[in-house]
């Protein structure tokens, strides 16, 4: 130790300085390019390309030189700080983009609609008091409970069974395909499905099946309330449950064939397999998967905007947080609404986290 | 490996001094415009407005970002009427239209991305940006003494907001339309024998005539996307107008006659009788809600009409089926007194113009949007009414339109549109969200006046 520290004596200030140099001259010039492209008129194209350039190439030679500059330390202190230069950028860089506005998001959730009157956790109090968004909360906890477990049954099912049958890829791929069209085209293509219009003649696709089945046409995504969310719910089922199957598949896969065939020589019939050893052996996945769509329903929005603009009962926390934010423009509310789906969404993602650990994820 | 870090050490030196050049070359100007909007002029060539500078060639090749309401027939109509000031003066207007105007502005002015100039449908709305200071004030640029002969006062007030310093005039009206015309296909109309009624009593008659007939009288649909909802505050202010006094209407705008009064709630339930009664509207109440607004007239122009009256502002015309001559196919009678003492009320609205981002082409484009010629081709297409006094009644191409100019003229009681006026919150919140909870069932009118009235005090 002591020898040691002698050895760098003579070179402590020259490192020093090495770093110093290589911090500051990052700083100089990216400083310089930053402010260079943003008060010099270019063609766009040409600024975007400038742009990638200088995203590609500053953040690798950022990390070169400062890794340089680590190279030279001696080696005790480098492998303590050389773990800091590669994944620090990333921490400063997720705490100003997001960190921060959650801080400040919370701060504007306890002021008024203009932001400039302290009114405490009243907005909060009136989160769970107001019809609207005890609907919004409401209709959020149906889509949890019927579109997130639907998808993963539903996932889960199909992979079984797909599993065993002679069309496993074509079935799959069916299954999957919703999966590559965007929320909105969803929404879009559903609009069409759920079509109501007055009179005789129904062009929408449900419709005319009720129709032609005897039944009287319904609008059924503005009116039969509270259930038209479940018609909404649907089009989740019908993009995400490939979602699902896919890693089911995949889980289900890597079950060792001779622990089914010892169940099956033991006299386990299929029902006892699938719940005594095929779901236990997945419950890994089963988790994983299920956080991720849980997640994703408490803050599902496009397809409702798109569908109804949350009219008709069908709002969730996201709409009215929009709704509340940027048309009412009470901004209090709004960020109130956006903390109350952060702490929503928290107890979600800590199970999740801790499935990745245990899988050896972290 | 080391030859490998050599390459990589030189080019990365290599990348640093290539930026210090580039650096060192861009001048550090500031392209920014400048949004204070102060006196004087910014240019130093050429003299005259804006306008004429404009006319002159002096800001060709320049842009003007412009984001609206209009999509559709209206923004073909609008590109049309700009379309020779651009091909004049060379100045590109760039028009975005959105059906999600209300949300999207304030995302855009919030995040610091305005466009150079946006149309307003409601100065409500225009009134909160105006506070906050984000508005230029056009009286900066503008000839007042021109303005004062081009508007009639009213209009001119109704432009002038109050900003963090003061008043400002927040942005100009460009194009106005009268809501208060119930339309009905003229021909069957007529061969029918039903006639135009004068009082509400008539209307609500010869409604149940047509029901005895087999048909149902009204068409409504009130779906407009996330402004759902819109249509219907229109016939509450109306129908506000014809049982209570201007006053009260205009305390009730300001907030100060609640949305719980009795003036209000009687004003809904008389909507109510015609709009929950199922055999008075085309289709019930499932329709009324699912319908878009642009949509809903189209029953009263199938053979038979279907459906005979459609309650709604002169611009939807542009909705109606093609080829449909009007005064022939179609045409419109004022909604009709309901109280004596209050007579015919005309409602109108109108959409104003402001303006974010202060550049010479940018208040050439805004002066441009102060003539009546600006919208000459759509006056002409029908479904406008002229708030300057510029325009030439001549342009008006047929009676339907030219009495519509008349009623506005000629109303002894003249209001705007209400729940454009009302704060965002309201005009454009609560109000509409408020009416489509009631009439899609989720609330009964006693929450939903609170609910609407709750828009006012956040």
């Amino acid at each position: 130790m002591e020898a040691l520290n002698k050895q760098e004596t003579t070179s402590i200030p020259k490192l020093a300085l090495i770093s110093l140099l290589v911090f500051v001259g990052n700083l100089i010039v990216h400083s310089l390019i930053f402010i260079f492209l943003r008060d010099t008129p270019l063609n766009p194209a040409l600024y975007a390309i400038l742009a990638i350039i200088w995203g590609v190439f500053g953040v690798y030679s950022i990390y070169f030189t400062l890794n340089w500059v680590v190279e030279k330390y001696p080696t005790k202190i480098r492998a303590r700080i050389q773990p800091y230069i590669f994944v620090g950028p990333a921490v400063l860089l997720l705490g100003w983009l997001l960190f921060l506005p959650t801080l400040r998001t919370f701060y504007l959730s306890l002021f008024g609609p203009n932001s400039t009157n302290f009114v405490g956790i009243s907005n909060y109090i009136a989160v769970f008091t107001d019809r609207l968004l005890i609907t919004a909360l409401r209709n959020n906890l149906m889509w949890v409970v019927f579109g997130a477990t639907a998808c993963i049954v539903f996932g889960l099912l199909i992979a079984v069974l797909a599993d065993r049958s002679n069309f496993e890829k074509t079935a799959k791929a069916i299954i999957f395909m919703p999966m590559a069209i965007s929320m909105v085209a969803a929404g879009v293509i559903w609009k069409f499905i759920y079509f109501y219009q007055p009179g005789d003649e129904q062009i929408g696709l449900l419709n005319a099946i009720v129709v032609a089945l005897g039944g009287s046409p319904q609008a059924w995504t503005s009116m039969l309330q509270p259930w038209n969310n479940l018609f909404l719910i649907i089009i989740l089922i019908w993009m995400q449950t490939g979602f699902a199957m896919v890693l089911f598949s995949a889980a289900l896969k890597g079950i060792p064939a001779e622990l089914l065939e010892a169940a099956r020589i033991d006299g386990a019939n299929e029902f006892t397999i699938f719940f005594k050893i095929i779901i236990p052996y997945m419950m890994g996945t089963i988790i994983s998967v299920s956080t991720t769509i849980i997640v994703f329903t408490l803050k599902i929005f496009d397809i409702i905007m798109v569908m109804t603009g949350g009219q008709y009962e069908t709002d969730v926390v996201a709409t009215q947080f929009y709704r509340q934010f940027f048309m009412y423009r009470n901004f209090g509310y709004g960020s109130t609404l956006a903390i109350v789906l952060l702490i929503a969404v928290i107890p979600v993602i800590i199970l999740n986290l801790r499935q990745f650990r245990k899988q050896g994820g972290f | 490996m080391s030859k490998l870090k050599r390459k990589m050490l030189s080019f990365t030196a290599f990348l640093m001094v290539l930026s210090l050049v580039l650096t060192a070359c861009g001048g550090g100007d500031e392209a920014e415009p400048d949004t204070t909007g102060g006196e004087g002029d910014t240019a130093t060539e050429g003299t005259g407005t804006p306008l004429e500078r404009a006319y002159a060639g002096e800001y060709d090749g320049t842009k003007v970002t412009m984001f609206g309401p209009f999509t559709d027939a209206d923004q073909v109509k609008f590109e049309e009427s700009i379309k020779e000031f651009e091909e004049t003066t060379g100045i590109d207007i760039q028009y975005e239209g959105s059906k999600e105007f209300e949300a999207t502005i304030s995302i855009r002015v919030e995040g610091g991305n305005p466009p150079d100039i946006a149309d307003f449908p409601q100065p409500g709305l225009l009134a909160t940006f105006a506070n906050q200071g984000r508005v230029i004030d056009v009286s900066t640029f503008m000839d007042m003494e021109y303005l004062q002969n081009n508007y009639n006062q009213s209009w001119l007030d109704m432009a002038s907001m109050q900003g963090p310093e003061g008043d400002i005039m927040a942005g100009i009206w460009n194009r106005s339309n009268v809501k208060s015309l119930v339309w009905y296909p003229k021909r069957e109309f007529e061969a029918a024998g039903y006639e135009v009624p004068t009082t509400w009593d008539e209307l609500i008659a010869l409604s149940e005539q047509i029901v005895k007939d087999g048909d149902s009288p009204w068409a409504i649909g009130i779906e407009s996307g996330a402004a759902t909802g819109w249509v219907a505050t229109d016939w509450v202010e109306d129908i506000m107008l014809r049982t209570t006094s201007p006053e009260n209407y205009d305390k009730w705008v300001a907030g100060e006659l609640p949305f719980t009064s009795d003036e209000v709630r009687t004003a809904v339930e008389r909507m109510s009788d015609i709009w929950f009664n199922e055999d008075f509207v085309y289709g019930g109440r499932n329709a009324i809600v699912t319908t878009a607004f642009g949509d809903s007239p189209n029953p009263m122009f199938s053979d038979p009409p279907k459906a005979w009256f459609h309650r709604q502002g002169s611009f939807i015309t542009s909705f109606f089926p093609e080829g449909s001559v009007p005064g022939e196919d179609y045409d419109w009678f004022a909604l009709p007194s309901i109280d004596e003492q209050y007579g015919t009320p005309a409602l109108v609205a109108g959409d104003i113009y402001a303006m974010f981002n202060d550049r010479p082409e940018v208040r050439a484009v805004m002066e441009f949007f102060t003539t009546g010629e600006s919208i000459k081709s759509w006056i002409q297409s029908g479904g406008v009414v002229a708030p300057m006094n510029d325009a030439d009644p001549e342009w008006y191409t047929t009676d339907v339109e030219r009495r519509m100019a008349e009623f506005v003229q000629e109303a002894e009681t003249l209001r705007f549109d209400g729940s454009d006026l009302m704060p965002g919150s309201v005009g454009a919140g609560t109000f509409w969200k408020g009416m489509t909870d009631y009439v899609s069932g989720a609330v009964d009118l006693e929450q939903a006046l609170e609910e609407m009235e709750a828009g006012f005090n956040k």
